[in-house]
């Protein structure tokens, strides 16, 4: 059997494939602080409680309206989009004209007012989501049996992101999105509603986290914490890549799957901590991210 | 209507009081019993002792009558946040300013063994009923406390061995990477191999994990029939869920669950737990007596009791009686009044409190249900074996604890 | 006094300011000395414990304009360092272990320090949380921190071998030296010329670095002196409630000083003290109490609230009020 520093090639290229699924969630979830990033230069810290209401809608919506998961995965988005919304509107707004760290400081306010509702109603213990019956089993690909469910989560969320990527790049309202980050003034001017362009993009960036709430919600216990540890390594992920560029956040998100996917067979001690040494040495190395330009 | 042992203990009492007139009620500092819980009420353990364990203690007040020997019982609660220096700083406040008489609850480990020191520097009393560490009555033993329920020794090695001798001889452990997690493999090991088994493989993977499939598929790789679960919480939820979605059962291997309670159970579902073999201290539908207590529970907080809540019930309701016999509430010969009397109700089973303070009971081994043999919601577990009360815990010969002479 | 006459105006302004500055500082120290008497005295230190890391934290974003969201890990370092040293050497003193403890936390400020003052403002946050939360990973993993069950047992001892700190009134006068010196530290680095070059920095650092200040230095030097005060009230802490925890470490904890730090006020010397004092006791008592469950979410109000209408905090608001009433 060929080896790869030994471990057998067939172990070697399942971890890849679990290593890439993870990175998705990385990728997607990055991808939506890269884009609220971009036009409201706050960094969204609720955004980790937002994935987190996107499982619990998905749970809730099965449980008391009956909605099944394909349902879920269009409608939970949109109605965690419009929560995000309506924050964006009556919250954010206010305190849009001030230093960009009172962004992330009243996103971690909310973020924990999230979190601590829900754990009293719901407890932390978490409940399961049943996988939906079109994606139950597995195939056998030779090296690995890969649940058809992880299989999916891995499409969906790529072809997310480059619909997301093709939408900032390619779009006239990508292009007004762009023109709005690098000059707000101009764009009003110009006739762009930019407040409400704001509103529709930080709508937009949690309806992204929702969407990988959704995802996750068969994948792992549904449970109010889910988010905040999530979103820490997200944050490294983001200080790695830069939030330079959409297509930026989606590689590192992926590349950094990877290499906790390594580490995890090679040495699984320090799985929870190689990304952060990954921004360790990035910082030493290119202080500004991989995608990032220079301030 | 349930006319118990309880009410009747307390008439007792009751009449008892009336004929010592005031005599007995001056025992009591303050004239008053005093209880404080102490419990995560929002944090990971909530579901396991909670909101739901102060109910319990609530209601073995009230089966009791409110008061003991004339004197009344108050009881008061606290929410430590699992913060050790919280916990801690609580129990002293109690100490200090509300001169508390019992500290109840105590439920994660870094909670219990920092209230446990203050409890001994007040010469108080402290019953822990929600903690898992072995250690709470071994190295960290102190003679101002008592751990009633369950700790990782039976939890452990009840399981290990049963599975070993059901033929599941070769195993891979999923340890969580610190301490805790290295003890439990630890004992699990010795018990493994001591029944004829062999441990083939293993991982050690960092506290707290969210995805386990990495660890999953090399467990599958790994051709071991057992796969040890050696973590707690989240962390065995989650294996257990990727488990079932990698199809690891089906492909012949068994889950062996080490801290596993009703609880993460009923959140996970019988799909994805079905078949894990586990330890418990008790289950509410393991008998009349216990399922009597469950339904009281039951109509109170509209959940199946845990055992740390029975535990709870059943820890309180021996010190109240023990208290109303000794007609004083001082915490040291209160202690050695409850050694003497046998732990034996709805709870427990052949129970009695050892030197180290440790209650030992029987120990049950359960199965979990399949979704087609479960009746209900809570139909989770089916009770296999009973693990005797001597041989399940740690036996005093190998303790380490100062107060056993060894 | 002759000397008295030959002042100008603004001289004397100045001097009747720095008097009536002064006469507040004995007014505060006579009501320390005096609180225990009248206030439990654990409860006491545990908010002195937690203003002098506020305070540290606040040199940082009040006074250089960064904000750290890491500043548990020097709490966490400072207390698991003392800890460590004084249950493991029985003759080491406490005031040694607490040195040692606030040591090992200005190094590893020093590290953290010189990677992420590399990188500006928000990402500074996010990257000063993601090293924080590596070793929250690294406690929880390490042999000699007691994994989840935490370190305990540690020792009160005695301090310089003489006095016993195992008397809570002892040990309380002790962390009040112990605060009332970290205080003074930092009074006196934010009233130095140092302190002026941060705050030149905090308003343009652009400009700063035209004047020829070396801004990373500034930057760097403020981060370890706050880092190591932070260590300090860490140690502290460990040797007042004898055990070192998780919690101390986690990424809460760091959300928690910054609230205490936006609720007392930003940028002013007494606004830390003010919110750790409010917000441990708010802690104390909810804890008790029938919303014991709902502290998150009450803490994320205030936070909300403080953001949105209440930027200058409690003390800051005081100073507006008293410069519009009284000039």
């Amino acid at each position: 059997m060929t080896m790869i520093f030994g471990v057998p090639l067939m172990v070697f290229m399942g971890q890849l494939m679990l290593g890439l699924i993870n990175g998705a969630f990385y990728a997607l979830l990055s991808l939506g602080l890269a884009v609220i990033f971009g036009l409201l230069k706050i960094v969204n810290f609720a955004h980790g409680a937002m994935y987190m209401l996107g499982a619990f809608a998905t749970l809730l919506g099965l449980q008391y309206l009956g909605l099944n998961y394909w349902v879920a995965l269009l409608l939970v988005p949109l109605v965690v989009g419009g929560l995000g919304m309506v924050i964006e509107r009556l919250i954010l707004r206010r305190i849009a004209h001030l230093d960009h760290l009172y962004g992330l400081l009243l996103t971690f306010g909310l973020a924990l007012i999230f979190e601590g509702t829900l754990i009293n109603f719901f407890g932390v213990s978490g409940s399961s989501y049943p996988t939906p019956a079109a994606l139950q089993g597995g195939m056998n690909l030779g090296f690995m049996f890969l649940p058809t469910y992880r299989a999916w989560v891995l499409v969906a969320a790529l072809v997310v992101c480059l619909g997301t990527w093709f939408i900032i790049e390619r779009t006239r309202l990508g292009a007004y999105l762009r023109a709005g980050t690098e000059n707000p003034a101009l764009m009003q001017a110009f006739g762009v509603n930019v407040p409400q362009l704001i509103t529709l993009t930080y709508g937009f960036g949690v309806a992204l986290a929702a969407f990988a709430g959704v995802l996750a919600a068969p994948l792992y216990p549904v449970s109010p914490t889910m988010g905040s540890s999530l979103l820490i390594v997200v944050f490294a992920v983001v200080v790695i890549g830069g939030m330079g560029s959409i297509l930026g956040a989606v590689i590192t998100g992926l590349a950094m799957g990877l290499i906790e996917g390594l580490t995890k067979v090679y040495y699984p001690e320090a799985a929870n901590t190689v990304i952060f040494l990954v921004m360790i040495l990035v910082l030493l190395l290119r202080p500004a991210g991989l995608f990032g330009k220079e301030a | 209507m349930t006319f118990n042992r309880k009410t009747l203990a307390s008439s007792i009492a009751l009449a008892a009081a009336t004929l010592m007139a005031s005599g007995a009620q001056a025992q009591m500092s303050d004239s008053e019993v005093r209880i404080g819980y102490l419990a995560d009420m929002s944090g990971t353990y909530r579901d396991l002792a909670g909101p739901g364990g102060l109910a319990a203690l609530e209601m073995a007040v009230e089966d009791f009558g409110g008061e003991v020997n004339g004197a009344p019982i108050e009881v008061f609660s606290a929410d430590d946040r699992n913060s050790a220096d919280v916990g801690a700083n609580t129990v002293r406040e109690w100490f200090d300013t509300r001169s508390v008489d019992l500290v109840a609850g105590l439920v994660a480990s870094s909670v219990t063994i920092a209230a446990t020191k203050v409890i001994e520097e007040n010469d108080g009393l402290g019953i822990v009923s929600g903690s898992a560490a072995s250690s709470i009555t071994n190295e960290h033993c102190t003679p101002n406390h008592i751990h009633w329920v369950y700790d990782t020794y039976p939890l452990a090695n009840g399981t290990a061995k049963a599975v070993v001798e059901q033929g599941g001889d070769t195993w891979f452990m999923l340890t969580a990477d610190y301490a805790f997690g290295h003890a439990l493999e630890g004992d699990v090991t010795k018990v493994v191999e001591e029944n004829g088994g062999e441990i083939v493989g293993g991982v050690r993977h960092p506290f707290p994990t969210s995805d386990f499939s990495s660890y999953i598929l090399q467990a599958q790789g790994s051709g071991a029939k057992i796969v040890g679960l050696a973590n707690a919480g989240a962390d065995t939820v989650n294996a257990i869920s990727t488990a079932s979605q990698f199809g690891l059962t089906q492909s012949g291997q068994q889950l062996a669950g080490l801290l596993i309670f009703l609880n993460d159970v009923h959140a996970m579902g019988l799909e994805d737990t079905q078949n894990l073999l586990l330890t418990t201290g008790w289950y509410w539908n393991m008998d009349d007596q216990a399922r009597e207590w469950a339904d009281r529970y039951f109509e109170r907080v509209g959940k199946r009791p845990t055992m740390v809540q029975a535990g709870i019930y059943s820890s309180t309701m021996h010190y109240l009686e023990t208290v109303a016999e000794a007609g004083t509430d001082d915490p040291e010969t209160i202690r050695a009044a409850m050694a003497e009397r046998p732990v034996e109700d709805f709870f427990s089973r052949n129970g009695r409190i050892r030197e180290d303070g440790r209650m030992v009971h029987d120990m049950y081994l359960a199965r979990v249900k399949t979704p087609e043999e479960s009746t209900g919601e809570w139909d989770l577990y089916e009770i296999l074996a009973t693990i005797p009360a001597e041989e399940a815990y740690r036996p005093l010969s190998e303790s380490q604890c100062d107060l056993v002479n060894n | 006094m002759a000397t008295t006459q030959h002042l100008t105006p603004a001289m004397q302004r100045q001097r009747n300011a720095r008097l009536r500055r002064n006469g507040l500082y004995l007014v505060l120290i006579v009501i320390g000395l005096l609180a225990p008497l009248a206030i439990y005295p654990v409860f006491l230190m545990k908010v002195l414990c937690f203003a002098l890391f506020a305070c540290a934290f606040n040199l940082l974003l009040g006074y250089a304009g960064l904000l750290s969201f890491g500043h548990a890990a020097f709490l966490a370092t400072g207390g698991y360092f003392t800890g460590i040293m004084l249950a493991s050497y029985p003759g080491l003193t406490p005031e040694l272990g607490i040195l040692i403890g606030t040591f090992a936390a200005v190094v590893l400020g020093t590290f953290f320090g010189v990677l992420s003052i590399r990188r500006q403002g928000i990402y500074f946050a996010m990257v000063t949380l993601a090293l924080a939360q590596m070793m929250f990973f690294f406690f929880i993993q390490a042999p000699f921190t007691g994994g989840e069950d935490g370190l305990h047992g540690v020792p009160r001892g005695e301090l310089f071998g003489l006095i016993s700190l195992a008397d809570n009134l002892n040990m309380y006068y002790f962390v009040f030296a112990v605060f009332v010196i970290g205080f003074a530290i930092i009074q006196r680095a934010v009233h130095s010329p140092f302190g002026q070059v941060l705050k030149a920095i905090r308003e343009n650092e652009p400009r700063a670095v035209s004047l020829g200040y070396n801004v990373d230095a500034y930057k760097l030097v403020a981060f370890v002196l706050s880092a190591g005060l932070a260590g300090l009230a860490g140690s502290t802490k460990t040797v007042v409630f004898q055990l070192a925890s998780l919690t101390d470490a986690h990424w809460h904890m760091s959300g928690e000083v910054i609230l205490m730090t936006l609720l007392g006020g930003v940028g002013t010397l007494f606004g830390p003290v003010v919110g750790a004092g409010l917000v441990v006791s708010l802690q104390t008592q909810l804890a008790q109490s029938p919303l014991g469950n709902w502290v998150s979410v009450i803490l994320g109000l205030i936070f909300v609230i403080c953001v949105l209408s209440f930027r200058s905090g409690i003390v800051g608001e005081i100073q507006k009020m008293v410069k519009k009433n009284f000039k």
